[in-house]
């Protein structure tokens, strides 16, 4: 994040970085973000294969935590029922600030194919937490996956720590 | 043994209570009974030496405007033969007896024939719901069904 750019070496004997606080902690922050896996559908399949040595989600620094207390971001993948959305909430709220959420899927983003008769359906996670990242997709290509990662480690980057909604100037 | 077999047999045994037999539509052959008799049909279907159904493969319903159906499917492991038993009831008083105590497979089943088509099984020992959130209202997949409006503060329609 730009942070090693600026060993410049401006006082003799070198081995010194000047940044901002912000900009350490959110370098660690970014780059190991463990998350809660909510499995509910096929996207969790397809997050099997993400998770996989083939895609191997492990290098953006993210431990799947079967606990909410552990993690820094939840991942719902799948078809978000109104019985799981109950569940969902609280485990979002047992969550340690700073927490985010990626919804993953055409199910969890706007209720898919279930948008017109799927009583049982909610309509969208975002409609009881609040969404950083929307991956789209039908279940969604690991691809997808990779670049919903990279986003949100962008969005995290950017963050003034103490202050999700302040946003810090970019540095490029 | 053939279905036509199975039912002649039921018909000396129960009279009245085996309705009718019906194996000119493209499905199965079936046997409608009536829901009085229908705990006794079965136990003699699961234990009589000729028939010995020991497998209820399915246990499903239908709607009909203003009744309800259940369907069961047999199978028997010995002989290889199958039938289909129908029971056919109002919907205003969707009382039918359980066959939980003769098949375990049908404890699962039946509540979720309870869950979403709204029949209630006399004797089931735990009639409660098995897919829905247990404090939903209705039985979604009767056809005059309506969705509510809201679950818990959260809006259904999209």
């Amino acid at each position: 994040m730009g942070l090693l750019d600026r060993l410049d070496d401006p006082y003799e004997g070198g081995g010194i970085i000047l940044g901002k606080i912000e900009d350490i902690l959110n370098w660690g922050r970014s780059k190991s973000d463990w998350y809660l896996h909510f499995g509910l559908a096929c996207c969790a399949i397809e997050f099997m294969a993400m998770n996989a040595s083939h895609f191997d989600f492990m290098r953006f620094g993210t431990i799947p935590r079967t606990s909410p207390r552990q993690a820094d971001f939840i991942m719902v993948t799948g078809t978000v029922t109104f019985k799981m959305a109950d569940r969902i909430k609280i485990l979002y709220e047992q969550m340690a600030e700073p927490k985010y959420v990626i919804s993953v899927g055409s199910c969890s983003n706007c209720g898919g194919p279930y948008w017109e008769h799927g009583y049982h359906v909610l309509k969208g996670v975002d409609r009881i937490i609040p969404v950083d990242v929307y991956i789209p997709g039908c279940p969604p290509r690991p691809e997808a996956f990779e670049e919903g990662m990279i986003l949100l480690q962008k969005k995290i980057s950017h963050q003034a720590i103490f202050n999700k909604r302040k946003r810090l100037e970019s540095e490029v | 043994m053939l279905p036509n077999e199975i039912y002649d047999k039921l018909k000396t045994e129960f009279g009245d209570a085996v309705i009718e037999f019906d194996d000119k539509q493209p499905t199965d052959p079936f046997i409608l009974i009536s829901a009085d008799n229908l705990f006794d049909i079965c136990h003699t279907l699961r234990d009589k030496d000729e028939f010995l159904f020991d497998y209820l493969m399915c246990l499903t319903w239908m709607d009909f405007a203003e009744n309800v159906g259940v369907v069961y499917h047999l199978y028997s492991m010995v002989f290889k033969h199958k039938i289909v038993l129908k029971v056919i009831v109002p919907k205003s008083d969707p009382k039918v007896p359980s066959v939980e105590m003769i098949w375990r497979t049908a404890d699962w089943h039946e509540r979720e024939a309870y869950d979403l088509i709204g029949v209630q099984f006399e004797g089931h020992h735990n009639p409660i719901r098995i897919l829905c959130p247990y404090d939903w209202e209705g039985h979604p997949l009767r056809k005059d069904y309506e969705a509510p409006e809201y679950y818990h503060g959260m809006k259904v329609s999209y």
